[in-house]
């Protein structure tokens, strides 16, 4: 074990700016990219359905008419 | 697939980070900054590997006409330009405390920022034009054309005498780094393919849902959904 506290495990022997900075950007491109994923297929779905109804909408009118 | 992919990613990043910053020793040179290896040189590779599959898709779409593989070639573009990305970051950060700047015009430093441009050519021009069989032609000629770029990036260290360190890992030589660093730093590269594959395969449908919504099975699709 490297650490004697959470604070020496923060401090990561001085560096801990550079090491945290990279660690953090790292997790924030990651978890940042997952949203985006799913944020473009949920959206996309929406968008879909939406375009699913109207064109039903429109074949039922028809056949209504 | 899916959710194969991303649990071993979890998997492996928790162990490759717990290996990492509680098993691997202290540096006797760099003290803890190498630590930064561990994300650094996975991001790397990542970014190599992934535009060379993008290239073999986007080769294989334009020769076969298969639309499938161009939208493969598609997915993949943003998750290479994000490790591409995240290489230089991690890279910056390390170089700073280590050889006092955050950037430098070295071999494989540029070579590698090129290599975030033909990401983000790719990309734009995909974005740009509109038919999709012709965007995917056009991306197909970046990538193929970008290709010859990665051999660049990788023996650039050999080639010039460049500031940024030789290979310390190679398939030929016996490594040269400690075991626990070493395990720590491929358990990573394994997490973060892992992460790959599951980010482009969810993005892979993304992009033939939009592609196909005017199908019929996307509309049964969407019937069956409701």
């Amino acid at each position: 074990m490297n650490w004697a506290s959470v604070s020496d495990f923060l401090d990561m022997g001085g560096y801990g700016f550079y090491v945290w900075g990279s660690y953090l950007v790292a997790l924030i491109c990651i978890v940042g990219e997952i949203i985006l994923v799913f944020n473009r297929k949920r959206t996309l779905l929406r968008h879909l359905s939406l375009i699913h109804q109207s064109t039903k909408q429109e074949k039922t009118n028809e056949t209504a008419s | 697939m899916i959710p194969l992919f991303s649990i071993a990613a979890i998997l492996l990043c928790a162990a490759g980070l717990y290996i990492g910053f509680f098993v691997a020793p202290t540096d006797f040179q760099q003290g803890e900054a190498y630590r930064i290896i561990f994300i650094h040189v996975p991001a790397a590779w990542m970014s190599m590997f992934l535009y060379v599959v993008m290239a073999m898709w986007s080769g294989i779409g334009l020769a076969f006409n298969t639309r499938l593989s161009s939208m493969i070639a598609t997915a993949i573009a943003p998750t290479g330009a994000m490790f591409t990305f995240l290489a230089l970051w991690t890279g910056a950060l390390w170089g700073k405390p280590m050889w006092g700047t955050w950037w430098v015009w070295d071999a494989r430093l540029t070579s590698e920022l090129i290599l975030l441009f033909l990401y983000i050519g790719f990309m734009s021009l995909q974005a740009a034009i509109d038919d999709p069989r012709r965007a995917d032609k056009a991306g197909a000629m970046i990538a193929l054309v970008g290709v010859v770029n990665i051999p660049i990036i990788y023996f650039s260290v050999k080639w010039w005498n460049t500031l940024h360190q030789g290979a310390s890992v190679s398939i030929t030589q016996s490594p040269k780094m400690a075991t626990t660093m070493l395990t720590g730093m491929l358990i990573m590269s394994l997490a973060c393919w892992m992460y790959a594959i599951a980010v482009v395969l969810i993005r892979t449908r993304a992009v033939i849902l939009e592609r196909e919504r005017h199908t019929v099975w996307v509309g049964e699709l969407q019937g069956a959904a409701r």
